[in-house]
C-alpha cells in the first residue's frame, strides 16, 4: 500500500513536470562524459555529450551517412597540387548565448584558428590550459605533421596549408577533435582566470547548448535557437547517465527514457517484439580481426595464412559471440564503406582444404598463440569465447593454440611488438568514414611496429594506398582503395572476422532518428510526439 | 574523553600513512598506465609516449613519485583527475552526499528491522519466528548484490512499476544542487512532487544496500541477546514478575548492545564497498561509481586520494562509534 501510494504520488508528479516540459527527449546515456573540450579526449561516450550536441565544425558528417557536407564552413577548395584548402566561411553563425556567456559577435576566421592552434602551437595558453592537456585525437590523426599552418585570408576565409597532399583532409576537419570553440569566449576566461570552465560550461554552435551538468547523473541541454541549421524540434534534451545495459532498458520499459543505446544481444528479441518501442539497427563502421605476425614463421607463408583463414567457421563466432548482432567480414573495411570492393570472395570454411594446404606448405604440428582481448570492443564483444571457438577449429586442423591475454594497455602495447608469439585478435571502429582511415592505418608499412598488428608491409598495396591517399579524384581513389583490398584478401594478412551490427531500441514516440554509421548519437532532428 | 579522542587521532596519522602507501602502490602494481589507455586502439608513437610519461611525471622512480605525492597531501593538494582534469576533491565532495544519502536510508533500514528481527529470534529462540528470521537473514547475507538488485527492478520497476527503475530523482525536476542531498534540496526547491519523487528513488537501492548489513545486524543482536538473556540479572528481573517486554526491552537489550554497535559501525565500511555494486546497478551518483570508473581508467590521482578520503571516512565513524560505548555502557568509560 505504502509503495503503491509512493509510485502513485511520484506519477502524478512526473505528469505534472511533464506538462511543464512539453518537448523533452530524454537519453539513456551509457556513460559519464570525461568533460566537454572534445579535443581533449578521444572517447565516443564523451563526444555524444560534447561534439555532437554542443559543437558544430567547419565541415560536418551528414546525418546517418559518412558523407562530408558544409558545416560551418559553407564551400571550400582545394589548390591543384592538393597544399592548400581554402574554406569559405558560413556568414551568422551564432554561439550559444548562456548565463554564463553572451557573444558580442558571429563566428569568424578567429575562432577557426584558435580552435586548431590551441592543439598545436605550445605558446598558445590554452595550449595547457588543463593538467595533462594531451591533444590526443589531432596527434593520433597526425595532424601536427600534415598542417604546415593556418591562415586568416580575411574574417570569412580561412586557408589550410599541408605540409603533403592527404586527400580525407576536409573529413577529418569534420570529425570530433576539430569542434569550433569560440575564442571570444576562451579570452574572457582567460581575463577572469577561469580557463578550465572552456572544458566544464562549454559554448559552442552546435544544435544544442549546455545548461547543466551533475556529475555522473544528469547534463541538460535546451535546443539553440539560432541553430545555423535550424532549430531542434525537440525543446529540451537530458542524458540520463546509466552504465548498466539491463538497467537502461528497464528504464526504456518504464519511459524513463526514450532512447537507450547498446543493449545486450540478448534483449533484442524481446525488445523487437514490444509494441511500445522501435528497434532500429545498422551496421557499424568497424572491423573485428585476427591478425597473424607475417613476421614470423610460418605465418610469413601466406599459404599457412590462407590455410587458416580456411579453417575458421565465421558462422560458429556470429552465433556464438555476437548473438546474430554482427556480419561476416571479407574485406578491411565495412561494407557500408565507399570503395567497399564486393566482387572479393571469402576465404570459404573448409577444413579439409585447410588440413591439406597446411601439408602442402610443410606445416605439421603447428603450435601458435591466439592472442584474446580483456575487453568488450564493438567489433568484438568477447574475444575470449571467439579466440576459443577459434581455437577448437584449428584443433580440428591439426593446429593447436594456446589462448593468451593480457591487461588491455599492455596489450595494446604488447601487440604491437614485431616478434609478437602469435596471431591477435582486435579490430577498428572507423573515425571519418574515409578507408583511408582503415587501410593505411591499420595495414600500410609505415604502421608496422604500431598499428598494423600484422606486421604486414606490401609494397604493391602500400603503393595503392599511397597514391590514393594523394588523388582528389573519387573515382580514382574508389578504384585504388577496390584494388588495394584484391591485394589484402590474395595476401590474407588477417583473418577478417566480423563487422558487428548496432541496435538501437527507442520508444515508438521518437520520430527522425538516424543511425550514425560513425558510431555517434545525434539528436538535431529528433522528434517526439506528445 | 578529550585524552582519549586525542590518542585516537594521534593513532589515525601513521595509519593514514599507511594507507596512502597501499593505494599509491596498489594502483601502479596493477599492470597498463592511463597514457597507453587513452591511446586506446589507435595506439600511440613511442617518442609522445615518452612525452606524456614526462608530462605526467610517471617516468620518475616510483619513490620520488611517491614522495612528490605526499608533499602535496601536506599542502593541502590531492591532485587533479588525469581523465576529468577537475581537482579530486571538489568530485570528492560532489558525488559523496549522494552516498552518505544512500547509506544513511540503507542503515536505518538495516537497524530498524535487524535488531527486532534479533530480538524476536533470541526471545523465541528454537522457534519457527528464530529459524525463519535467521535462515532469510542467511539467505541476505548470501545473495550477490548485483542479480538482487536488478531482481528488485524487474520485479518492483519493471512488472509492478511500483518504483523508479534507477537514478536519484526523475529527470523532469531540475533545481540546482543546495546541500547534494537530494532529499533535502528536493524539499528546498519547493517543487511539488520533487521530495516523493526523491524518496521513491532511494527505496530500491537502500533494500539492496542494507541487505548485507541487515543480515549481519540480525544475527549479531540475536547472539548477544541469547547471551544476556541467561544472565543471573535477567533471571531476576523475571523472578521479580517484570513482563517478558519490559526484561527484553529495557534489562537485555541496552546491555546487548555493544557488540551490535560495533557492528553498526563496522558496517559503514560495508556499506561503502557495497555502495560500489548498489551504485552502479542504480546510476547511483556517488563515490562507489567513481571508484571503480577511475580504477579501470588507471586515473592515478582519484584512485589514491580517493581511497584516502574513504578512509578517513571509516575511519571518523569507528571513532564515533568508539565513543558512544560510554553514553550505552556508563562501566565503558574513556577517562
Amino acid at each position: 500500500m505504502k509503495r503503491s501510494l509512493l509510485a502513485s504520488l511520484g506519477l502524478v508528479a512526473m505528469l505534472m513536470a511533464t506538462s511543464v516540459h512539453a518537448k523533452t527527449l530524454i537519453y539513456c546515456s551509457e556513460g559519464s562524459p570525461e568533460g566537454f573540450d572534445p579535443a581533449l579526449y578521444t572517447a565516443g561516450t564523451t563526444f555524444d555529450a560534447s561534439s555532437k550536441t554542443i559543437y558544430s565544425r567547419l565541415a560536418e558528417f551528414e546525418n546517418g551517412t559518412t558523407n562530408v557536407i558544409p558545416g560551418m564552413a559553407e564551400s571550400w577548395s582545394s589548390s591543384a597540387d592538393g597544399l592548400e584548402y581554402t574554406f569559405k566561411l558560413r556568414p551568422g553563425v551564432k554561439f550559444h548565448t548562456t548565463d554564463y556567456f553572451t557573444p558580442t559577435r558571429d563566428m569568424n576566421a578567429d575562432d577557426i584558428i584558435f580552435s586548431f592552434d590551441r592543439q598545436m602551437n605550445e605558446t598558445n595558453p590554452y595550449f595547457q590550459y588543463v593538467d595533462g592537456a594531451a591533444w590526443e585525437y589531432f596527434n593520433g590523426m597526425d595532424m601536427p605533421s600534415l598542417i604546415k599552418k593556418i591562415v586568416k585570408v580575411d574574417d570569412m576565409t580561412v586557408k589550410f596549408v599541408l605540409n603533403k597532399p592527404e586527400s580525407p583532409t576536409v573529413a577529418n576537419l569534420a570529425m570530433d577533435f576539430a569542434s569550433i570553440v569560440s575564442k571570444e569566449y576562451a579570452d574572457q576566461l582567460a581575463v577572469s582566470g577561469n580557463m578550465g570552465d572552456l572544458n566544464q560550461k562549454p559554448i559552442g554552435t552546435g544544435p544544442f547548448q549546455f545548461v547543466a551538468y551533475q556529475k555522473d547523473a544528469v547534463i541538460r541541454y535546451k535546443a539553440n535557437p539560432s541553430f545555423f541549421a535550424g532549430k531542434p524540434a525537440i525543446d529540451d534534451l537530458i542524458f540520463a547517465i546509466t552504465t548498466d545495459n539491463s538497467v537502461r532498458i528497464q528504464k526504456l520499459k518504464a519511459n524513463e527514457c526514450q532512447v537507450a543505446p547498446y543493449p545486450n544481444p540478448a534483449d533484442i528479441a524481446e525488445l523487437m517484439e514490444d509494441p511500445n518501442l522501435n528497434v532500429v539497427s545498422a551496421e557499424g563502421l568497424n572491423v573485428g580481426y585476427l591478425a597473424y605476425n607475417t613476421k614470423v614463421a610460418p605465418f610469413d607463408n601466406v599459404n599457412v595464412r590462407k590455410a587458416l583463414n580456411k579453417a575458421i567457421n565465421k558462422q560458429a563466432i556470429l552465433d556464438a559471440v555476437f548473438n546474430g548482432a554482427g556480419v561476416a567480414a571479407t574485406n578491411p573495411i565495412p561494407p557500408t564503406m565507399w570503395s567497399y570492393n564486393k566482387s572479393i570472395k571469402d576465404d570459404s570454411y573448409d577444413p579439409a582444404a585447410s588440413k591439406k594446404m597446411l601439408q602442402d606448405a610443410g606445416v605439421t604440428d603447428l603450435k601458435m598463440k591466439i592472442w584474446a582481448m580483456p575487453v568488450a570492443r564493438p567489433y568484438n564483444p568477447n574475444a575470449r569465447r571467439m579466440a576459443e571457438l577459434i581455437q577448437a577449429d584449428f584443433a580440428a586442423v591439426g593446429v593447436t593454440a594456446e589462448v593468451t591475454s593480457y591487461e588491455w594497455g599492455e596489450y595494446l602495447k604488447l601487440s604491437k611488438a614485431e616478434d609478437r608469439d602469435g596471431a591477435v585478435l582486435l579490430g577498428w571502429t572507423g573515425d571519418n568514414g574515409d578507408p583511408d582511415n582503415f587501410l593505411a592505418v591499420l595495414l600500410s608499412c609505415s604502421a608496422v611496429g604500431g598499428s598494423n598488428r600484422a606486421q604486414w608491409c606490401n609494397d604493391e598495396f602500400d603503393s595503392l594506398t599511397n597514391k590514393a591517399k594523394q588523388s582528389s579524384d573519387a573515382a580514382e581513389r574508389t578504384a585504388l582503395y577496390e584494388e588495394a583490398q584484391v591485394v589484402f584478401k590474395r595476401e590474407a594478412p588477417w583473418a577478417t572476422i566480423a563487422h558487428s551490427v548496432v541496435f538501437m531500441p527507442m520508444s515508438t514516440k521518437v520520430t527522425g532518428y538516424k543511425m550514425d554509421p560513425l558510431g555517434g548519437h545525434r539528436f538535431e532532428g529528433v522528434d517526439i510526439a506528445e | 574523553m578529550l585524552g582519549f579522542i586525542l590518542k585516537r587521532i594521534a593513532l589515525l596519522l601513521p595509519t593514514l600513512l599507511g594507507i596512502t602507501i597501499v593505494s599509491f602502490g596498489f594502483v601502479r602494481v596493477l599492470p597498463g598506465d592511463p597514457v597507453l589507455l587513452m591511446a586506446g586502439e589507435r595506439g600511440i608513437k613511442p617518442e609522445r609516449y615518452q612525452k606524456l610519461m614526462e608530462q605526467f611525471g610517471y617516468d620518475r622512480p616510483i619513490w620520488e613519485q611517491y614522495l612528490d605525492y605526499l608533499n602535496q597531501l601536506l599542502h593541502g593538494n590531492l591532485g587533479n583527475s588525469l581523465v576529468t582534469k577537475q581537482p579530486v576533491v571538489t568530485e570528492f565532495f560532489t558525488l559523496f552526499p549522494a552516498t552518505v544519502e544512500l547509506s544513511i536510508c540503507a542503515l536505518l533500514i538495516a537497524v530498524s528491522i535487524g535488531i527486532p528481527a534479533g530480538i524476536i529470534a533470541a526471545s523465541k529462540r528454537g522457534s519457527f519466528w528464530d529459524q525463519s528470521l535467521m535462515g532469510t537473514a542467511l539467505v541476505g547475507y548470501s545473495m550477490p548484490i548485483f542479480w538482487w538488485g536488478l531482481l528488485l527492478i524487474i520485479v518492483f520497476s519493471g512488472w509492478l512499476q511500483w518504483t523508479p527503475v534507477s537514478g536519484r530523482i526523475s529527470l523532469l525536476y531540475y533545481f540546482p544542487d543546495v546541500t547534494g542531498f537530494m532529499l533535502i534540496d528536493s524539499l528546498l526547491s519547493g517543487q511539488k512532487g520533487a521530495f516523493t519523487s526523491a524518496l521513491s528513488h532511494l527505496v530500491l537501492p537502500s533494500i539492496v544496500l542494507a541487505t548485507i548489513p541487515l543480515a549481519v545486524i540480525a544475527r549479531q543482536t540475536r547472539s548477544a541477546m541469547l547471551e544476556v538473556l541467561g544472565e543471573d540479572y535477567v533471571r531476576t528481573a523475571r523472578a521479580k514478575g517484570l513482563s517478558p517486554t519490559r526484561v527484553v526491552g529495557v534489562h537485555a537489550l541496552r546491555n546487548a548492545m555493544i557488540p551490535v554497535i560495533t557492528v553498526i559501525g563496522l558496517s559503514v565500511g560495508t556499506l561503502l564497498a557495497g555502495a560500489i555494486l548498489t551504485e552502479t546497478i542504480f546510476s547511483w551518483p556517488g563515490i562507489g561509481k567513481w571508484m571503480v570508473d577511475s580504477i579501470s581508467r588507471r586515473d592515478y590521482p582519484v584512485v589514491q586520494s580517493g581511497l584516502l578520503m574513504i578512509a578517513i571516512v571509516v575511519m571518523v565513524v569507528n571513532l564515533l562509534v568508539d565513543m558512544t560505548y560510554g553514553f550505552i555502557n556508563p562501566r565503558i568509560r574513556h577517562d
